[in-house]
């Protein structure tokens, strides 16, 4: 079964990660809605 | 994780419902990403926010783990985080990502 496929994500990106924008692009390249995005500092 | 992004979850938790979210982590490390799965799944480990005791259970998961990769586009996955991926230790996320999900996930 999909994990993201038709749902909605909040995407908590890292600025010493992975940045918000990239996952977002990436869950929607998977069929799931973004319905909020950020890129945190997590120190 | 930050306080006003843990009150923005919580208020679209209450709009879209539990079950029909999943969050992503783009968390550099295990120990981070553990600490962001917590918070959206069992409550604000740190005492600190609006998550504090408030058991969301989310489905979450760190964008670099299998599972979830496997559903995008791979040639978007490549653009965008393949650079970064090569630098975590995806092992270390990964397991972090299990151990909090095995004990708290609802949904």
């Amino acid at each position: 079964m999909s994990i993201l496929e038709g749902k909605k994500v909040i995407v908590i990106g890292d600025r010493d990660g992975v940045p918000g924008p990239a996952i977002a692009l990436c869950a929607e390249s998977a069929g799931a809605e973004v319905i909020f995005s950020t890129t945190e500092c997590f120190v | 994780m930050d306080l006003e992004n843990q009150k923005r979850i919580k208020e679209l938790t209450e709009e879209y419902g539990a079950g029909n979210i999943v969050v992503l982590l783009g968390a550099a490390e295990g120990e981070a990403s553990g600490i962001a799965a917590e918070t959206v799944t069992a409550g604000d480990p740190t005492f600190a926010g609006p998550l504090t005791g408030v058991p969301l259970g989310l489905s979450v998961y760190h964008v670099c783990e299998e599972e979830v990769k496997a559903e995008y586009d791979p040639g978007v996955y490549d653009e965008q985080v393949s650079m970064m991926e090569m630098v975590l230790d995806i092992d270390e996320i990964t397991d972090e990502m299990n151990s909090i999900r095995q004990l708290v996930v609802k949904h």
